[in-house]
């Protein structure tokens, strides 16, 4: 039992169990109605499966760039240029020569994807700049230039394999749940298999310790960066399919905060160091989860910002080594730290 | 070293003049309205209440912290004032209380970011969620303010009549912002506060050392900013007469950018609040020229972001000089 709960994904999992309870209990069971139609599954759970993808792509490229003590607030805007790209070239707004070839397409948004990170990453590793601002540059020229590219219209797009980036079915599952497992079995491999996730935490813990014990800091960044801004990009592609267009002023709007507290809910020190992608998976359904929660009980959706704030607030305070100390004090207690 | 570091924001600040007086030149000389004293008035009148929360912004970041939630006070005691006033509220109530609230929701920040010890990224990042969210709690859709001393403050405006013909404007509530800038300039120069802001952002552990109240001060500056953002959203909510939920998104990266354009290092300790006047007149200048090439507007997004770059690396490249110097 205690191993279990020593693991980063333990407290995670408990919070996503409490949370997902609360809502069976209040809805009286409708909840966790599965049905199956056309040999496909709805539901609720359903829904927060494939709605929660886009949050679990990001948040598998931002657990690493918050394990390197770094942020990245550009992947809304990156998801945003992904997106407009995609959906420009399969409508032949650009591009025609590639006749709206939708692998062409996602191809291309793929790569802008990783220019973009590739972009911070230079910032980021080769000038050393803090990486809120440097990523804050893309946050907002992304925007832009996904405007310029979708030429400030929203791009609404007809074709079938593209909706199926979002919409499909494999298995009876959604399509978007199989390239959120794809993203994390590849993250997990890399991390565990290879010295890669030791290199990320020791960056996050001390670069400059990492940098002295032969740890190519500055490449791995880059890496990593480039890895996030992929991430982002597929997150574009899942949001433009499921739209059936790219709209580049609301597309992934704020959803860098979503990403950083789906981590933090995930248990990673925001400062660096240890990070666990498993459980910044379930942080992310933790916050589609709550998303879909409030959305069934008809509360307005600008209001769930306020759910979130309190769970940052909790979050942050758990985390605060401060605060626990205090806490304890104020009740007398003192438990001893194993 | 002190010195060193001075220099290196007053070249930035510089640039950042040089750059502002250029811009215009070749707007005067491109477009024909453009060289006309208008021009630069307008820039006050647009940007006053961005100018309101650059300099709130520059206290915090000048102690090293930063401040997301700024855009979310700023739309809250907008929605807010705009409900009150609905309401049948007096704007003698209803301006000082939003300006209370907004500085009490910074003194708030300030003091978690102070006793826990958390990221001021993460606390004012829940700050801001909060904010929009009460926003919303609100109204989701515009309130119209029709109260007759908002209206009467939103045209009220001081008209000049120039022998080229033209007819320039300013209205009231700049003067709010120019005396926000001046007296901020005035605290952070010549008061122990001011002096104390700079130390902090320098060093903590040395202003601790050196017996400063690092506590008022940290807490402080966000207290200031939480005022700063609510006064902006005052002066917004002149210059369009209602309230909106979603107003302003993303106008705390404005606010930062403006700073770090007008010298401000992110790593605290060097900075000013002219420095950030110059920052929102060089963003507001790019809008104009913008607007008078019939752009997209989201060219002005895509320019600024650009000329923050060549900040970056400037403050960078200097950094770099002076590290070099140090060691020679």
């Amino acid at each position: 039992m205690n191993k279990l709960k020593s693991r980063m994904e333990f407290r995670p999992l408990v919070s996503l169990i409490i949370i997902l309870l609360v809502c069976g209990i209040f809805s009286g069971g409708s909840f966790f109605e599965i049905s199956v139609v056309e040999g496909h599954l709805y539901g609720r759970l359903i829904d927060i499966l494939r709605n929660g993808s886009r949050y679990m792509i990001l948040a598998i490229g931002m657990s690493m760039v918050l394990a390197t003590g770094g942020t990245d607030i550009s992947v809304g805007s990156v998801m945003a240029i992904s997106g407009a790209l995609a959906c420009s070239i399969v409508d032949q707004r650009i591009l025609a020569m590639l006749h709206g070839n939708v692998f062409a397409a996602v191809g291309i948004a793929l790569l802008a994807g990783a220019l973009c990170g590739a972009w911070n990453g230079f910032l980021v590793a080769k000038l050393k700049v803090q990486p809120i601002v440097a990523t804050m540059i893309l946050m907002t020229a992304g925007r832009g230039i996904a405007q310029l590219i979708a030429d400030g219209k929203i791009v609404t797009i007809t074709s079938d394999s593209y909706y199926y980036i979002s919409g499909g079915y494999v298995l009876g599952l959604p399509f978007p749940l199989f390239i959120a497992a794809f993203m994390l079995i590849f993250a997990v491999l890399i991390t565990k298999k290879t010295a890669f996730g030791l290199a990320v935490e020791s960056i996050g813990v001390n670069a400059d310790s990492a940098r002295l014990s032969g740890i190519k800091v500055e490449r791995n960044l880059w890496m990593i960066y480039i890895f996030c801004g992929v991430c982002a990009a597929i997150a574009g592609l899942i949001e433009s399919a499921g739209i059936k267009g790219a709209d580049c002023n609301n597309c992934g709007l704020m959803i860098e905060m979503d990403g950083i507290l789906a981590v933090a809910i995930g248990g990673t020190s925001l400062s660096g160091g240890r990070f666990s992608l498993i459980a910044s998976i379930i942080g992310a359904l933790v916050v589609q989860t709550i998303t879909t929660m409030i959305l069934a009980f008809g509360v307005a959706p600008e209001v769930i910002r306020v759910f979130k704030a309190l769970i940052v607030i909790v979050i942050c305070l758990a985390q605060s080594p401060a605060f626990v100390a205090k806490l304890k004090n104020a009740f007398g207690k003192k438990k001893v730290v194993a | 070293m002190e010195k060193k570091r001075v220099k290196i924001n007053n070249v930035s600040l510089l640039i950042a003049v040089v750059l502002l007086v250029v811009m215009y030149i070749a707007g005067a000389n491109i477009y024909e309205r453009f060289g006309s004293v208008s021009t630069i008035l307008n820039l006050f009148n647009d940007n006053a209440y961005l100018i309101v929360v650059s300099v709130g912004m520059t206290f915090v970041l000048l102690t090293g912290g930063i401040d997301i939630s700024v855009a979310s006070t700023l739309a809250f005691s907008g929605v807010f004032s705009a409900f009150l006033l609905e309401k049948g509220w007096s704007a003698g109530v209803v301006i000082p209380l939003v300006l209370l609230i907004g500085a009490f929701v910074g003194y708030m920040q300030g003091y978690v970011i102070h006793t826990f010890d958390i990221a001021p990224f993460l606390v004012t990042l829940a700050g801001q969620f909060l904010m929009r969210g009460m926003c919303a709690v609100i109204s989701t859709v515009s309130i119209p303010i029709n109260n007759g001393f908002y209206k009467a403050v939103a045209l009220g405006k001081i008209s000049f009549t120039l022998k080229s013909g033209g007819r320039p404007k300013l209205y009231y509530y700049v003067l709010v912002a120019v005396f926000v800038v001046l007296a901020a300039w005035y605290v952070l120069k010549y008061t122990r506060f001011g002096r104390a802001v700079y130390a902090v952002g320098s060093n903590e552990q040395s202003a601790q050392y050196m017996g400063l109240n690092v506590k008022l001060v940290k807490i402080g500056v966000y207290a200031i900013n939480g005022f700063c953002a609510a006064l902006g959203g005052v002066l917004f909510s002149f210059y369009t007469l209602a309230g909106y939920s979603l107003q302003n998104m993303g106008l705390e990266l404005d606010a930062i950018s403006s700073a770090v354009i007008g010298g401000t290092l992110l790593t605290g300790g060097v900075g000013t609040v002219i420095g950030s006047l110059v920052g929102v007149l060089i963003q507001g200048i790019i809008q104009t020229i913008v607007t008078y090439q019939n752009l997209n507007t989201w060219w002005t997004k895509v320019t600024f972001a650009g000329i923050l770059c060549f900040f970056i690396l400037v403050q960078k490249m200097a950094a770099v000089r002076a590290e070099k110097q140090k060691e020679a």
